[in-house]
């Protein structure tokens, strides 16, 4: 039982980075990206990869994690962030799959379905951080995602935040107003696959093995749910909505009802969850974060009828 | 490259590939004509109307083939593409008809939401194996002139044809055709001009879902039945949307084919691996939204300021 | 002084020639309109001297620079602003943080060009960067009595205050040419009096103004020259008086008018 709630608050940390990372692009920017499976596709293997092929300390392996996440992230949006934001949608779930696809095919590096194995735990001075001992997993966990909530809260409010901000509100006028958007949507998505990729680094090393079959659609699904339940463009509901969904996720087996419940009622749900919160509430549980005003004390200042005078 | 023969032979596959692929295109670019958004659930609906058609063909056909159980297959492909017509405009009315006026990015959620209820409660109710739907004729190749032609593909080829020439017709032709560019070109005009609009929506769903059940039912024959079969099926289709020109409906014609001939000749003559097939497309949709986003037959639109 | 000129500029959709072969001048310190009757082209000329469109052919020169088929942003950067017809505010910001929005290159992009260098900095100097913005967007607000209003959302501003908050945006991003798509539209008289003071007041800061309007009584009061647009072409410039007499001015537009 304890396992359990210890195990949804691990997940709940590394789909947190995620979901981060999803909210800076969807939330902010106002893009549907479909491919956070994919980053941290990328992520987990390169930690994989250099830890086991080649031996490298994790922590060595988080930051290039990252920077290839972001690379690819520029790749694929290079081309289509200049277009309508549909396209990048479409683009992105082919991009997951054809992640996905390679995994599957190019055996000599990631060893296809089978995946790789026996990846080390990470240490800090010496000491190594066991997935078997979920309370020390669970706060190096949680101090990454500590982290990355405060890069991200601060860059909201930094003038690049706003610039997002101004581009999902309306491209053309930012653009009129000196802001060079495709660059500033390509650094969105960039960003976003870089904390995906770091997700998928602790994911390697909290499973201690990965294949391909971690990596689905399902996994993208997940995490813009928890985006949209929690609330696009506050990071502090993503990371409650990252929770909710996880704690969705395991329910059956907290309860001990996974026998009864077969593995697709979660998927319906989170379908579900969508579609209604699309409907009924699409800001989200928390809403976007607060404005920044000059004023806080009269917070909502009345609507003016009219006339400066 | 071989003989003639064997160019025919990867044309003929290209074709019906193609032929497929424009059926389910229709759909996407039919939508995105009118309601400027990607339908998601578009390859779900395939998935749903093929297993509606595979139940009711094993309901009725009989043990040997002959003349009634091809009419019982085309019977049953009949009632999929009713549920699925049903299924589509039920979807717009619940998922998407409340969220027009809401931002861009809301029905594509909505969309991306309906997809998956839809594959994960077909998984749910009638399993995750994949289910065989019987040919309703012998399917022996026929070899004409060095060609093999399976009667599936003719099939298919007919079908396919029969189709494209009643929608084209019928949007050029008869009154409701008609409204439904009037819409797709203004909405708000077509409905000062008294055309009711809600109606031409519901309309487009229908058929664009009716289109789907088809081609899901006519692959099915080979790929079978199973709850993600529309997923990878329908992105490509969407691709060849593009590729003719998203919400063009000749283009979609036009895109859907020549993504078939694409990737058969692909795999046949540039020897890309038969694992990287399904790669061929994306790569087709990042080369034509860098060369011509607009697609080969579409108009560029500018965002009106 | 020429600040801003376009030659023989012409944009074509298809069969359908919006502007043809336009050469049109922007004389510095002055107030330009641009009338003409609806699709005439005006906007669509506006959208190519500002980057939002290119043309199919001809030229655009600003200070002596050729322009012609420059990104928005860079325009922009050089000096350019402007307002849209439909106004085009950032919806779910605030009055304040849509001026700053405008402020926006004005920080952290200093001469050297340092890009990664310069996003980097304002990231850690996050704090005093921001309350420059800030500083520099409520004197703008000011200068439109908006202060007050700094902390509503943009959508919930009546019409008028929507108007000028444009225009206030516009003006954060410290331009020498400013370009007005229909100001005064959907504006009652008193607000419409109000609007060509503070293009005046405008003018006085040393700015170039060029505006679309079709309100002639304002055009007539406060441009000092006017170029008419007809089917795309230049058919008139000159003083409000001259066009006011152009015969063909006044077949094209002003006969169709109720003036």
């Amino acid at each position: 039982m304890l396992n359990f709630v210890l195990l949804i608050f691990i997940y709940s940390g590394i789909y947190a980075l995620m979901a981060m990372g999803q909210n800076v692009i969807t939330g902010y920017v106002g893009l549907l990206s479909l491919c956070q499976a994919g980053f941290f596709a990328i992520g987990s293997y390169a930690t994989a990869i250099l830890s086991v092929t080649y031996g490298w300390n994790f922590w060595l392996t988080i930051p290039i994690a990252g920077v290839l996440a972001a690379l690819s992230g520029v790749l694929i949006g290079l081309p289509t962030l200049r277009l309508k934001g549909d396209y990048l949608a479409i683009a992105t779930l082919g991009f997951g799959e054809i992640v996905r696809n390679i995994l599957n095919n190019w055996d000599s590096l990631t060893r296809g379905p089978m995946g790789i194995q026996r990846i080390p735990m990470a240490t800090v001075f010496g000491l190594k951080i066991s997935p078997y001992e979920k309370w020390g997993f669970l706060v190096m966990v949680w101090i990454f995602v500590l982290v990355g909530y405060l890069f991200f809260r601060h860059l909201a409010r930094s003038r690049m935040g706003r610039a997002l901000e101004a581009i999902r509100e309306d491209e053309i006028a930012a653009s009129s107003m000196g802001i060079n958007t495709t660059k500033y949507k390509v650094w969105a998505f960039a960003l976003g696959a870089f904390a995906a990729g770091v997700a998928g680094s602790l994911q390697a090393v909290f499973t201690l093995s990965v294949s391909p079959g971690t990596f689905t659609f399902m996994v993208s699904i997940m995490v813009l749910c928890m985006v949209v339940l929690g609330g696009m463009g506050n990071f502090l509901a993503v990371i409650l909505g990252a929770f909710l969904i996880q704690f969705i996720s395991y329910f059956p087996q907290l309860v001990g009802l996974s026998n009864i419940i077969p593995p697709q009622f979660k998927q319906v749900l989170f379908g579900l969850i969508l579609v209604v919160m699309m409907i009924w509430r699409p800001q989200g549980i928390l809403g976007r974060a607060p404005r920044m005003t000059l004023n806080p004390k009269k917070k909502q200042p009345k609507d003016s009828d009219g006339g400066e005078k | 490259m071989g003989s003639a023969a064997e160019f025919f032979q990867h044309l003929m596959n290209g074709l019906t590939l193609g032929g497929i692929y424009a059926l389910i295109a229709l759909g996407y670019t039919m939508v995105y004509g009118i309601l400027k958004f990607i339908n998601f659930a578009h390859g779900d609906i395939l998935m749903v109307g093929s297993y509606i058609g595979l139940f009711v063909y094993n309901a009725i056909r009989g043990q040997i083939l002959g003349f009634w159980t091809i009419i019982a297959f085309f019977l049953s492909m009949l009632v999929g593409m009713v549920f699925s017509a049903v299924l589509g405009i039920a979807i717009e009315r619940i998922a998407y008809k409340p969220l027009r006026k809401a931002t861009r990015l809301a029905p594509l959620l909505s969309a991306i939401g309906v997809s998956f209820i839809l594959s994960n409660l077909a998984a749910w109710m009638w399993g995750t194996k994949s289910k065989k739907l019987e040919y309703p004729f012998n399917n022996a190749p026929l070899h004409i002139g060095g060609v093999a032609i399976t009667p599936h593909q003719i099939l298919i080829l007919v079908v396919v044809i029969v189709m494209m020439v009643a929608l084209k017709l019928f949007i050029d032709r008869s009154r409701m055709g008609k409204a439904m560019r009037a819409t797709s070109l203004d909405q708000d005009t077509a409905k000062l001009m008294g055309v009711k609009v809600d109606r031409i929506i519901a309309l487009t769903f229908a058929i664009g879902s009716a289109l789907a059940a088809t081609a899901g039912f006519l692959i099915a024959l080979e790929i079978k039945v199973y709850p993600s079969m529309g997923t990878m099926t329908g992105l490509k289709a969407f691709v060849a949307a593009v590729v003719g020109g998203i919400g063009n409906i000749s283009g979609a014609m036009v895109g859907g084919i020549l993504l078939g001939l694409i990737e058969t000749f692909g795999v046949a003559l540039i020897g890309i691996p038969y694992g990287l097939r399904d790669t061929i497309a994306f790569a087709v949709l990042i080369i034509i939204l860098l060369v011509k986003p607009e697609g080969l037959l579409g108009k560029a639109e500018k965002e009106k300021v | 002084m020429i600040l801003l000129e376009t030659k023989q500029l012409t944009r074509a959709y298809g069969g359908v020639i919006a502007v043809s072969k336009v050469d049109f001048e922007v004389e510095q310190g002055l107030i330009t309109g641009l009338i003409g009757p609806n699709g005439a082209g005006k906007t669509t000329l506006f959208n190519n001297i500002t980057g939002l469109d290119v043309p199919t052919s001809g030229t655009v020169h600003y200070k002596g620079k050729e322009i012609t088929g420059k990104s928005a942003h860079s325009i922009c950067r050089m000096g350019v602003a402007r307002t849209f017809q439909n106004i085009r505010l950032f919806k779910e910001l605030t009055v304040l943080e849509n001026v700053m929005v405008g402020r926006h290159f004005k920080v952290g992009t200093s001469p050297t060009k340092g890009r990664f260098g310069s996003v980097l900095k304002s990231f850690i100097s996050l704090g005093n960067e921001e309350f420059e913005m800030k500083k520099e967007a409520l004197h703008w607000l000011d200068f439109f009595e908006l202060g007050e209003l700094s902390d509503e959302l943009a959508k919930n501003l009546p019409y008028g205050h929507q108007r000028e908050l444009e225009i206030a945006r516009a003006l954060a991003t410290e331009p020498s040419l400013l370009f007005l798509d229909e100001p005064a539209a959907g504006m009652n008289p008193q607000e419409t009096e109000h609007l060509m003071s503070t293009i005046r007041r405008i003018r006085a800061l040393g700015i170039t103004v060029v505006l679309i309007e079709h309100d002639m009584k304002l055009v007539m009061n406060i441009c000092d020259t006017i170029t008419v647009l007809n089917y795309g072409q230049n058919i008139a410039q000159g003083t409000p008086k001259e066009i006011k007499r152009n015969p063909l001015v006044i077949e094209a537009y002003l006969g169709k008018e109720d003036e």
